[in-house]
């Protein structure tokens, strides 16, 4: 397991370093430095610019120097600093822009998972030893409409009726009089009073969606020749499908873990809009529009490493239960 | 029961199948897969099931565990089982498995402890993600008053007895960490942990190779004899029916055909399709002169499963049928003498 669990960590370090550059790449992406664009922005607008603070600039991201000083600078300040540069559109460190939208997207991302695992594991089992019954016809046609409404539009309705029917303003996570205010303990309770919104409208498509995975897996386990033999030995119903067919047809699901950030970030971009969520997604897309490059630089980094150690998690976890993972990877070598 | 008051006598019944019948009602029809089984097995006895792929070998031996697939489902007839007291071991009160309902807690209760299984297939009767100690011990902790430990022991213990080697480091291992042989060890001493009184063993070496094949058979052999167990064994094969079986049952089309011990089926079949069997059964001599075109399989092909005859459902392919009785009437199985019973027209 530790051979395995070391494997896999140095495999993932060509990636990160792949990431980098990419994140890199998109910073050097529009025409011009960003500098200098952000100074003629200024310029442009009638605001002066200091000529020092420039100058200050220039030198700590070694702009006038060449293309891959400028990646070792950009990477070093991230590593060794935890400094990850200048939103010029916001006009503070980037790590203030993203710290604690960072946090509520990962919130989110969690509470999202809690949700549809809690909803969809049972319910695909259900259906899936229910076979062509009613219930799992009602649940298929359920999961259909699910993964075939887009998000925004059932934020959308979701917001509508609530304010039309309970006088409600669910958009954004919290009320007017805690929109500004610090965190604290009142502000916390706040939020946990409306992210149940986004959790509900973004775990919807996921949640039809792993039902139909469960159903389908579980489908093929149960046919196995080992679930019968498990209720040869006496075993209740129950016993046989937790420690036999459910026991495996789980492990898709956990492989999926790792791709939960990046999707609930690409896929819950527009629900996050509409809702009116100051979550990362959001933050990047705007980021992205106004070419503000170092914002979105690092979030792409912070989101491609979060997804990748998501995903060293998961197949760590995966490896776990499941032995063949863990031995193959010993045979292997 | 005056005879059998010192000790179970050697005639003492353990399972007795009356008339049973299988059906599958699909939408193409109704698939009779066991239409018509009577057998029964004594204490310590081994009886081998014999017949053509697709005659219900599989299907009877499911119904015995009450695991039919379905729409698969008990239609008719009795599975009479003399279900021994726990503390008077020569004291029995017969149950009727065909009677339980489905997954019910007495029928659970048999399974797996009073009568257990081995299948086909060992590549996959074995969970894949759990260790095959967990899987053995899941059956002692269930029917046995034991707890971990004690169990852990019983089960190293049943592995040493279908004598896998090392044991005890089987028991953490995973099934796809052993071979196919060792495999099968493991399956036979799952079935094994809790003593069961009636071991079913469905084809158990048709995956493996020859020299296994003969290893596993030595073994439930040796099994058998050492303990109170009676084994139904199924296979098509003949030649492991004469070496593991003190009578046997012929099966055709979802009925018991011909019905006697071992040495009858050998030197004095009466039913023409188990002369049919026998004959398929390639000779030496032909094998060694390769005359393989001598080779007598049974002529004409097994009827669709959906099909219903009438009369003797084996009458397409009998060679000593009779037109106008055999398509006619079913005939019955009838007793020709003590221990042998047959169902065709031509002893009626
Ligand atoms: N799940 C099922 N649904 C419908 N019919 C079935 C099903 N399982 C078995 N049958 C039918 O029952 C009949 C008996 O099958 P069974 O498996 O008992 O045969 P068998 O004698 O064990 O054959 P084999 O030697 O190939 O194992 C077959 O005709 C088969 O088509
Ligand atoms: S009853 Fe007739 S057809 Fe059937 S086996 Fe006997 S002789 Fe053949
Ligand atoms: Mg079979």
């Amino acid at each position: 397991m530790t051979v395995y669990i070391i494997q896999r960590v140095m495999r993932m370090i060509p990636l990160l370093f792949l990431l980098s550059l990419i994140a890199f790449l998109i910073i050097q992406l529009p025409p011009g430095d960003y500098l200098t664009e952000h100074i003629n922005a200024l310029r442009a607008s009638g605001r002066d610019v200091d000529e020092a603070e420039v100058e200050r600039l220039m030198k700590q991201y070694a702009l006038d120097r060449p293309m891959h000083v400028q990646y070792l600078t950009w990477i070093q300040n991230i590593l060794f600093k935890g400094s990850f540069g200048q939103s010029f559109q916001w006009g503070r460190p980037v790590n203030e822009v993203i710290g604690d939208k960072m946090a509520l997207t990962f919130l989110l991302a969690i509470l999202t998972t809690a949700f549809v695992w809690t909803v969809s594991v049972p319910i695909g089992i259900y259906v899936s030893v229910r076979q062509y019954t009613f219930t799992d016809y009602l649940f298929t046609m359920i999961g259909f409409v699910g993964l075939a409404v887009p998000g925004f539009l059932l934020a959308m309705v979701v917001m509508y009726f609530s304010f039309a029917w309970f006088g409600l303003k669910v958009g954004g996570l919290f009320s007017p009089a805690f929109e500004l205010e610090p965190w604290s303990i009142a502000k916390f309770q706040n939020m946990l009073t409306r992210i149940w919104v986004p959790v509900l409208i973004l775990g919807i498509g996921g949640t039809a969606h792993i039902i139909r995975i469960m159903r389908a897996t579980m489908l093929d386990e149960l046919r196995k020749q080992y679930v019968t033999v498990a209720r040869s030995k006496g075993l209740s119903e129950f016993a046989v499908l937790m420690n036999y067919p459910v026991r495996i047809a789980i492990n898709p699901l956990i492989s999926s873990l790792g791709f939960l950030l990046p999707w609930i970030i690409s896929g819950g971009t527009v629900v996050e809009i509409v809702l009116n969520l100051p979550t990362a997604a959001v933050v990047l897309y705007r980021a992205l529009l106004s070419q503000d490059m170092f914002l979105a630089g690092s979030f792409i980094l912070l989101v491609g490493t979060l997804a990748l150690v998501g995903s060293l998690l998961a197949d760590i976890a995966l490896a776990a239960l499941d032995p063949r993972i863990r031995f193959g990877s010993v045979e292997e070598m | 029961m005056a005879s059998e008051q010192n000790g179970a006598g050697p005639q003492e019944a353990l399972l007795e199948i009356r008339d049973l019948k299988t059906h599958f009602a699909l939408e193409e029809g109704t698939v009779r897969a066991v239409d018509g089984v009577d057998l029964d097995v004594r204490r310590r006895q081994v009886v081998g099931v014999v017949g053509e792929s697709g005659c219900g070998k599989s299907m009877t031996a499911m119904s015995i565990m009450r695991l039919i697939p379905p729409p698969g489902q008990i239609v008719d007839g009795e599975i009479r089982f003399h279900r021994p007291f726990d503390d008077r071991s020569d004291a029995s009160d017969i149950v009727d498995i065909a009677q339980f309902e489905s997954n019910s807690r007495e029928l659970r209760d048999i399974r797996g402890n009073q009568i257990s299984m081995v299948f086909q297939e060992p590549m996959t009767a074995l969970s894949p993600v759990r260790t095959v100690g967990k899987q053995i011990t899941e059956a002692i902790l269930l029917h046995q008053e034991v707890n971990k430990s004690e169990a852990r022991d019983i089960a190293i213990e049943t592995l040493a007895r279908v004598k896998m080697p090392n044991p005890e480091q089987r028991f953490d291992d995973y099934p796809f960490q052993l071979s196919g042989g060792m495999r099968q060890r493991a399956v036979i001493a799952m079935a094994l942990a809790c003593r069961p009184q009636l071991l079913i063993a469905d084809e158990p070496t048709t995956a493996l190779d020859v020299t296994t094949e003969a290893q596993i058979l030595d073994l439930m052999r040796e099994l058998q004899a050492e303990s109170d167990m009676s084994i139904l064994y199924i296979t098509h094969n003949l030649g492991v029916v004469a070496e593991m079986a003190e009578d046997v049952v012929v099966m055709y089309l979802g009925k018991v055909v011909e019905r006697t011990d071992v040495d009858s089926i050998f030197y004095n079949p009466k039913h023409p399709y188990t002369r049919g069997l026998l004959n398929s059964i390639p000779r030496l001599e032909d094998v060694l002169q390769d005359k393989r075109e001598k080779l007598n399989a049974i002529e004409g092909m097994v009827p669709s499963p959906y099909q219903r005859l009438q009369g003797c459902s084996f009458h397409p392919r009998c060679p000593d049928f009779m037109p106008g009785v055999c398509d006619e009437a079913e005939p019955q199985l009838i007793q020709l003498e003590e221990g042998h019973a047959v169902r065709c027209h031509l002893y009626t």
